[in-house]
């Protein structure tokens, strides 16, 4: 039984395959390089918005630490870069060292939930902040890092932004493949059920506390990937990419898009790459525009864009259709939109 | 055999001793029944068995296994289920969806990151089947949020009994129901094989006495009778304390 209308889901479907199409053929109709780009910026930044989501929607912890661990997935490729290393080992050590560094921030925060985790890996975010700014022998300081080569797999430059369009699309659709696979997976049943009775889930015989540590990593695993993918974007990385404002910027992604759903944050990334790169050309005060929208979202989508549209969708088809609009509840593995 | 063994319990939080030198030995197969009067400690001393609250003091044995200093869900998979006073489900998930997390909860699959969970058949199966054992299979895949509280009664029960356990924990299982949900749940208890060991805590004295093959009484953290149906009821200590006579 499911609780989605059919029509909805074959709705759903068509749209999914049109938006894959479309993103497939992108270079093609859009040719303006710099719109290209802009693709490529969203992309990444889904990718990291999707990272975040598995600890903010799916795990229930809420991070604003996690443009500490994109920063040091950056910093290490730079530096490894700097120092002479190929790209191949650049890229495998900062996933790494990232990773590690998400098993201590995940060793620090999980000692507590809620607001605790919040400040604590506020904290931790802080302090690889103050490393990048600070320890100016190592990150040059405020002036950053610059490489100068994006990678070549296979012999095949990623110098054109098609051809770098086309790398961040495939790292994007592995990076959802697997978190459909996770959210339907056992482990993310267990992790949403973390979520939800933490307790209860204790008695049922779960480790809740290597669950949560478990989603950490891979959060921070997708999370070096974007960071990695954004040091090859802008060849570029400085201390503000580090920044709380990266973290906060980013939890808005997923908290406007929609939490605990796929396409949330991704629309949310969306949203927030375009404001910021296309809407500020036009409108000064673009972060009054963005502020409004926001507002506009929670008003009247508190659940975030996708789940807020998906829910008037219902609505639309129900009433069309004379029927009451069904609730929905996850089935055995179900996940969002 | 003794299925639980407490010895010399002890717990405080701060000033207030909520379980004082507590011993309790239950045999296996036996359904035994904990009262007292609110703030008796008897939750107290359940959330001590099932590792939820570290005790003071003392030793908790099950199946002659020391699980004192256990990990609550380390005892879960020795055998021990509970349920609780306060309905804690899932309640975003449907009915099925709540039991299978406790089969999952005892299943080496619920580390796997890749699997789809709901191609999972045997999962799924068993969860009819505790369902079934219930009387909710009919409407498995509600979801929670449109289910009674009775409903969500027999929900807390079947993901209990779902991870076949040796020794149940049943925390207030009639409390909130009607009169005929009380019968439903009561014949539903009646009919758990013998091969599980039951220790409840129940206010609702017609009911739990029904049950209950020996009782034990909690006054302020203290055991103060124990003995069959019988012997607790008829003893005056019994109707001075709980039955305010």
């Amino acid at each position: 039984m499911s609780f989605a209308p059919a029509g909805f889901i074959t709705v759903r479907r068509v749209a999914l395959a049109i938006t894959f199409a479309l993103l497939l053929t992108l270079p093609f109709w859009v040719g303006n390089s710099y719109y290209i780009n802009i693709s490529s910026q969203i992309l990444l930044y889904a990718v990291f918005a999707l990272a975040l989501n598995v600890l903010v929607g799916y795990g229930g912890l809420v991070s604003l630490g996690h443009a500490g661990l994109f920063a040091i997935a950056g910093y290490t490729a730079a530096l490894l870069l700097d120092a002479g290393h190929g790209h191949f080992v650049a890229d495998v050590a900062a996933i790494v060292v990232t990773l590690a560094a998400s098993a201590v921030f995940a060793v620090l925060a999980l000692r507590s939930t809620g607001i605790g985790f919040l400040m604590i890996t506020l904290a931790l975010g802080q302090i690889v902040w103050g490393i990048a700014y600070r320890w100016a022998s190592l990150t040059n300081g405020d002036n950053g890092l610059k490489i100068t080569t994006r990678p070549s797999p296979f012999g095949l430059s990623l110098n054109g932004a098609p051809a770098f369009y086309y790398t961040t699309l495939l790292v994007f659709v592995v990076a959802l493949v697997t978190m459909i696979l996770f959210v339907r997976s056992p482990l993310g049943a267990s992790l949403r059920g973390t979520r939800d009775q933490p307790r209860r889930m204790n008695a049922l015989g779960y480790n809740v506390w290597l669950i949560r540590f478990f989603a950490f990593l891979f959060s921070g695993f997708w999370t070096a990937v974007s960071g990695l993918l954004f040091i090859y974007y802008n060849q570029f990385i400085s201390p503000p990419i580090a920044a709380l404002q990266t973290s906060a910027e980013t939890l808005l992604m997923v908290i406007s898009g929609g939490t605990a759903t796929l396409l949330g944050p991704i629309a949310g990334a969306a949203i927030l790459v375009i404001m910021k790169n296309v809407v500020s050309s036009y409108i000064e005060r673009w972060n009054l525009v963005l502020g409004i929208i926001f507002v506009l979202i929670i008003t009247f989508m508190p659940e975030g864009l996708v789940p807020g549209v998906t829910r008037l969708w219902r609505k639309g088809w129900s009433t069309l259709r004379g029927r009451k609009p069904e609730p929905e509840a996850r089935k055995t593995g179900g996940h969002g939109s | 055999m003794t299925a639980l063994s407490v010895t010399n319990l002890c717990k405080a939080f701060g000033g207030l001793r909520v379980t004082r030198d507590v011993n309790l030995r239950v045999e296996a197969g036996e359904r035994r029944l904990i009262i007292g009067p609110n703030g008796a400690g008897k939750t107290t001393l359940f959330n001590q068995i099932a590792g939820e609250l570290t005790p003071d003091s003392g030793t908790i044995e099950m199946f002659g296994q020391d699980i004192t200093k256990l990990a609550s869900r380390k005892r879960t998979h020795l055998g021990m289920a509970r349920t609780y006073q306060i309905i804690t489900l899932f309640g975003r998930d449907t009915i099925l969806r709540n039991v299978t997390l406790a089969l999952l909860g005892l299943s080496p699959l619920r580390w796997n990151p890749v699997i789809d969970l709901e191609r999972e058949q045997h999962l799924v199966d068993r969860a009819h089947e505790a369902l079934a054992s219930v009387g909710l299979s009919h409407i498995a895949e509600r979801p929670l949020a449109q289910t009674s509280y009775g409903e969500r009664r027999r929900v807390e029960i079947a993901m209990a009994l779902a991870q076949s356990p040796k020794l149940l924990l049943l925390d207030e299982p009639y409390a909130g129901l009607s009169i005929d949900e009380r019968r439903d749940v009561q014949q539903l208890l009646m009919k758990i094989p013998r091969d599980v060991t039951i220790v409840m805590i129940e206010h609702n004295m017609d009911v739990a006495l029904e049950f209950a093959e020996r009782i034990t009484l909690l006054h302020f953290g203290e055991v103060i009778v124990e003995g069959t149906r019988a012997e607790v009821v008829d003893n005056p200590r019994t109707r001075e304390v709980y039955l305010g006579e």
